[in-house]
């Protein structure tokens, strides 16, 4: 019954690596850009709601409404100002990666600013009874993270493959020449990647905080190197892969924890990851082939 | 294949990004505020202090030489010590062991101070004591909790627990006051103090008679602690030691309560500020823990209380432990410059070895590594505010 309370365990924070991922997959699939600025993005998205429920006392549900907005718009922004020149003018994906980068230390240096170094408490955010499955107890914060991570997916793969805007994604991410060419407007295609990315990190910056009830400025590095390395593990570019790479990695630190030793959590994640690339160097559900989003 | 040398090219990128935020904090100072205090001018009795007033951790020093500041102060009103005044000279060692072993010689061969109430922080403080022990200079630390510390030599003493000592007294509190039986600890294991007190605390329990069920480690930095509390519930333990500092502190209870582990918390000094990073609405995580810690500034102690207000008049800000600490290690020195009748240094080392000191943080005695040997407050938490439990002497 631990055992499965530990994957349990697993699957809760595997949920928000998934969702985070998702923002990689995306913006990875359709311009080959790594973001590293999306983890930064949760914090960003982590403080909106800070803002607005600690410092305005506003409710809850437009904490979440204001912070997935907002996060929705920086990121659209942060493509227009940092990206889109060079992604306009063709230019080295090394210099794209640089500037994701440097927008990555931007926020974080501006939110130290803004709100100082050190930790911030968060309010309890939504709270039911644990879920009981026989001699099982599942956590409120678990159950919602895997509930909407779930969601999020099914979601967007019904966007991606269904609606309008998703048929341009693809197209884009496939051949953004040929795509222009057929009356797509790719700037906008990319710009709602962004937007969309953007809004789900900050979905998963809702979870996190209801799970974890402490942000700071730097709480978005680690958590999206880790969300990075779970797009790649999935595959990077697919939707599915993403949340596949999400909660195996989830999963694996939490039994790392439980039964090898904390101090080798990350070499096991980093460790799988090395192995999964040798094995399969597009991911578990990457394909090989030019095929995105 | 590009894709592949992309990731490898990310990857190494990313290391470097983390490395630079990590180090982005911080920085040097360039100003010096090397001071004595009282002017020399007839007989008085030199004292010297060493204390980081400006870089890193100037925090802790500044409050450290203000306490110690007020001391004198007080002793000087009351007619001094040996009928002399104290002079008190302080240098600003910046936190760097080689600036602090510098001062010292300046303490010693230019000032000629005949005992030393200092230095703050460990790596310095262990600096200075081994040149004092060459020197035989009588030497109280205030704040300095290395074990080494005071191994030096038999002239060194400290005003402040050390870290294992903590460890030990929350064991006995536990068996002796909340009947414990069986013990739990989650520690970060990528700190000293957290698995000093850890490992203090589990040979004690042990010692006292009580199961240890889990240790369980986390690396620093972590936020999910779930595996490691499962593993805990399992064993259903009636305590939980949790050694670490009170920002992990608050995210473990939280997630302690969320998995329904029902065994009372325990912590160390660590956990004083906890309440400033844990929101109301999660205040019934940490109800009914218990934590250790050297003074309670809810204490009914009157000279404690006339500290703490002359403290906030003097410096505009609230006294922390670093300055009450310092106080005392300065009463400390003086009551032992009284005691032996004399400025000599051996004699002056006696009467610390057997001094018996009413204090701010209570009744003071040394032990024979000369670390002192009081009651330690117990403090818990209750409507969201630090309550003062009682003083508790291993």
């Amino acid at each position: 019954m631990d055992f499965f309370s530990q994957i349990i365990n697993g699957l809760g924070i595997g949920s928000i690596y998934a969702l985070v991922a998702l923002g990689y997959s995306m913006v990875y699939g359709i311009v080959q850009l790594i973001n590293f600025a999306h983890g930064d993005i949760i914090m960003v998205g982590a403080y909106v709601v800070f803002v607005i429920i600690v410092m305005m006392g506003l409710p809850l549900w437009l904490a979440v409404l204001g912070s997935i907005i907002f996060c929705g718009i920086a990121g659209v922004l942060i493509e227009r100002i940092a990206y889109h020149r060079l992604l306009v003018r063709d230019a080295p994906r090394i210099s794209l990666l640089i500037t994701a980068i440097g927008v990555s230390i931007f926020l974080q240096n501006l939110f130290q600013l803004l709100f100082g170094s050190d930790a911030k408490s968060m309010p309890r955010m939504f709270s039911f009874s644990p879920l009981q499955l026989g001699g099982l107890q599942i956590t409120s914060s678990t159950v919602l993270n895997i509930l909407v991570s779930v969601i999020m997916m099914a979601g967007l793969q019904l966007m991606v493959s269904k609606m309008k805007i998703g048929k341009a994604m693809r197209a884009t991410s496939e051949d953004a020449g040929a795509a222009k060419l057929m009356g797509i407007n790719t700037n906008t295609t990319i710009a709602f990647t962004f937007g969309i990315g953007s809004a789900l990190a900050s979905a998963g910056a809702v979870l996190y905080c209801n799970t974890y009830p402490q942000i700071k400025p730097i709480m978005g590095g680690l958590l999206g190197l880790k969300a990075f390395v779970a797009a790649v593990l999935g595959g990077i570019g697919s939707i599915p892969g993403a949340m596949l790479g999400g909660y195996l990695l989830g999963v694996a630190e939490s039994l790392t924890n439980a039964y090898i030793s904390s101090n080798l959590t990350d070499a096991v994640v980093f460790g799988i990851l090395i192995i999964v690339l040798l094995v399969k160097p597009a991911g578990l559900l990457g394909k090989n082939t030019r095929e995105k989003v | 294949m590009m894709k592949k040398r992309l990731l490898a090219a990310v990857l190494a990128a990313v290391m470097l990004s983390a490395s630079a935020t990590g180090c982005a904090q911080g920085g040097g100072n360039t100003d010096s505020a090397a001071a004595g205090s009282a002017a020399a001018t007839g007989e008085t009795i030199k004292i010297g202090g060493l204390a980081p007033l400006t870089g890193n951790v100037s925090v802790y020093g500044i409050a450290t030489n203000n306490g110690v500041k007020l001391a004198v102060d007080a002793i000087n009103k009351n007619g001094g010590v040996l009928g002399k005044k104290i002079e008190y000279i302080s240098y600003d060692e910046k936190g760097d062991a080689i600036e602090a072993v510098n001062a010292y010689n300046k303490l010693v061969q230019d000032d000629k101070v005949v005992a030393l109430v200092g230095d703050v922080t460990s790596k310095p403080t262990i600096a200075v004591a081994q040149k004092a022990v060459k020197d035989g200079l009588p030497m109280i630390t205030a704040t300095g909790t290395a074990a080494d510390i005071t191994k030096a030599g038999d002239n060194i003493f400290r005003a402040c627990f050390i870290d294992p000592f903590q460890g030990e007294l929350m064991a006995a509190y536990a068996a002796q006051k909340l009947g414990a039986k069986t013990a739990a600890i989650i520690y970060d294991n990528g700190d000293d103090y957290s698995t000093g007190v850890a490992d203090a605390f589990e040979a004690a329990a042990k010692e006292a008679g009580m199961t240890i069920t889990n240790k369980e480690a986390y690396q620093s930095g972590s936020v999910d602690f779930k595996s490691q509390l499962t593993k805990i519930k399992a064993g259903n333990p009636d305590v939980v030691m949790v050694p670490v500092y009170y920002s992990d502190v608050a995210l473990i209870a939280v997630q302690a309560k969320e998995i329904g582990l029902s065994a009372k918390l325990l912590g160390a000094d660590g956990w004083d500020g906890v309440l400033e990073k844990i929101d109301k609405s999660n205040l019934d995580a940490v109800k009914d823990c218990y934590f250790c810690s050297q003074y309670s500034a809810e204490s009914t102690n009157p000279d404690l209380q006339a500290f703490l207000k002359s403290y906030k008049a003097a410096y505009n800000t609230d006294a922390n432990m670093f300055a009450v600490l310092g106080y005392d290690a300065m009463g400390m020195m003086a009551a032992a410059i009284n005691k032996a009748g004399s400025t000599d240094s051996d004699k002056i080392v006696a009467a610390l070895k057997g001094l018996e000191y009413k204090g701010l943080t209570g009744n003071t005695t040394f032990d024979e590594n000369r670390n002192p040997v009081r009651e330690a407050v117990i403090t818990t938490i209750a409507d969201g505010k630090y309550k003062f439990v009682e003083n508790f002497k291993k």
